[in-house]
């Protein structure tokens, strides 16, 4: 299990960043796609914003961005009709074979 | 370089047949032969599979049924594209000179593990193509006013397209009205705005302009290619433009001499409705955002131009065979030989075949 899995696992969403190139890699690895050394781990700056949403059964999923740069997908739960753009929040992520986030409007 | 051409080719009906997929390959093979005069098996240097199958060194056992005994065997696996990256592969060997003439056949079973690609973490738990397709969809409506009709339009195009195709998985004619009330899988999502996995198998046979005629009166040359990766994962992409298929489609433009306006018939990877839409737009064969529309005239002109197979809404999409079957009916639409499902006099052709969200996309252009 990567470390991204294991602390997912824990309910923490680290993210790999090179410390030489000061770059964040995306999707996640324990190396540098530039320049190949070993990335450093760290919380991603939350909120991030929404991209993009559907909804499957009346149940929303959305991708996320955070850091302008880190794209992901996971549930949305909202009282308002999103709007893309707009900031919103993780309230849980966690890993059972997959990566499973959940996010709600700021 | 030597140049290159299709010489031969077959299909073999789509199922959703359980037979090994080395059986399933060897039908097309056979088939292949049977068609193609003037073939035997020692003319042939290079044998490539193409499937996303978990099974092994099938390029030398399908070689081995078939009675062949290659100079260069092995498979290409690139998810949804693997049968044009084969395909690539086949014409390098021949463009060099290490092989004259090449089989390619590709072949996938209904089960495919290729249907879902489990690395993408950045999907989170929504690693199902209806997720990304629904995030196309949902992007291309926000920002060009994109349809549920205009995407349906594609859907009922493409089945009808298939009626006329003896080998399409299940064939059926459906109304618009039919398809906007399929069962829905997402809000952005219908069940007939979706290609179907199945089992199939495809080959073609390539040979050098050389050797060209010893099969066929009318070779057909593969004058330009492009293929880009831009990614593996899908989150990188722009939600409305598939830059893989622009990049690509540039350099095979590039390398034939041709423009987007000069291709008489083409395939493309219609592997949801959102797909052809944003797969036309980003060929040039329209502008951005009005693809729909285009659709909604070659429907009412009952013109074949896009698709005349069906594609994979219509013909289904067996991953491995797909980009195989493309350039198979390419190919037949630029010898006049595609019977009902023939277009008028074409002289240039395109056949268009991606992967993974669009992640990877490969462009041919033929030429008669
Ligand atoms: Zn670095």
């Amino acid at each position: 299990m990567s470390i991204f899995e294991a602390e997912l696992k824990n309910g923490r969403f680290v993210i790999p960043e090179c410390p030489k190139c000061q770059k964040v890699i995306w999707p996640p690895n324990e190396s540098c796609t530039q320049c190949f050394g070993n990335t450093v781990w760290r919380t991603v700056n939350d909120p991030g914003i929404l991209v993009e949403y559907s909804s499957k059964d009346g149940k929303m999923f959305c991708i996320a961005e955070f850091e302008n740069s880190i794209r992901i997908m996971g549930a949305l739960y909202c009282d308002k009709t999103p709007i893309i753009g707009q900031k919103i929040k993780i309230s849980s992520c966690g890993f059972d074979k997959s990566p499973k986030f959940t996010f709600t409007q700021e | 370089m030597n140049k290159v051409a299709v010489v031969g080719y077959s299909d073999t009906k789509f199922s959703s047949d359980d037979i090994p997929i080395e059986s399933s390959m060897f039908a097309a093979v056979k088939l292949l032969f049977e068609q193609t005069p003037n073939l035997a098996q020692n003319d042939i240097d290079a044998v490539l599979t193409s499937t996303n199958d978990n099974k092994k060194y099938l390029s030398p056992i399908v070689s081995e049924m078939s009675g062949i005994t290659p100079k260069i065997s092995h498979n290409v696996e690139n998810l949804c594209n693997s049968g044009t990256n084969a395909t690539v592969s086949a014409f390098s060997y021949i463009a060099s000179g290490l092989a004259d003439v090449a089989l390619v056949v590709g072949a996938e079973r209904f089960d495919s593990p290729g249907q879902v690609l489990q690395w993408d973490d950045s999907r989170g738990e929504f690693k199902h193509p209806i997720f990304w397709a629904s995030m196309f969809t949902k992007a291309h409506k926000r920002k060009f006013g994109t349809t549920d009709e205009h995407l349906a339009y594609v859907s009922a195009k493409n089945h009808r397209n298939a009626l006329d195709n003896p080998t399409a998985y299940s064939p059926k004619k459906y109304t618009v009205e039919e398809i906007m009330n399929s069962k829905k899988l997402t809000d952005d999502l219908r069940l007939l705005d979706c290609s179907r996995p199945c089992t199939g198998s495809s080959a073609i046979l390539l040979a050098s302009e050389k050797t060209a005629k010893k099969f066929t009166d009318i070779p057909v040359l593969i004058s330009g290619i492009g293929q880009k990766t831009t990614s593996a994962s899908f989150t990188k992409n722009d939600l409305t433009s598939i830059e893989s298929t622009r990049l690509a489609a540039h350099d095979a433009f590039l390398m034939s001499k041709t423009s987007p306006e000069k291709i008489d018939v083409a395939e493309i990877h219609d592997a949801f409705t959102i797909c052809e839409l944003m797969v036309l737009e980003d060929l040039g064969f329209t502008q951005k955002g009005k693809a729909g529309q285009f659709v909604l005239d070659l429907y009412n002109t009952n013109n074949k131009k896009i698709n005349p197979r069906g594609g994979l809404i219509g013909a289904g999409h067996p991953l491995g065979a797909t980009g195989i079957a493309q350039i198979s009916e390419i190919t037949r639409q630029l010898q006049g030989k595609s019977g009902k499902k023939q277009t008028e006099n074409p002289k240039i052709g395109l056949v268009q075949n991606m992967s993974a969200a669009a992640t990877s996309s490969t462009v041919l252009i033929l030429e008669s």
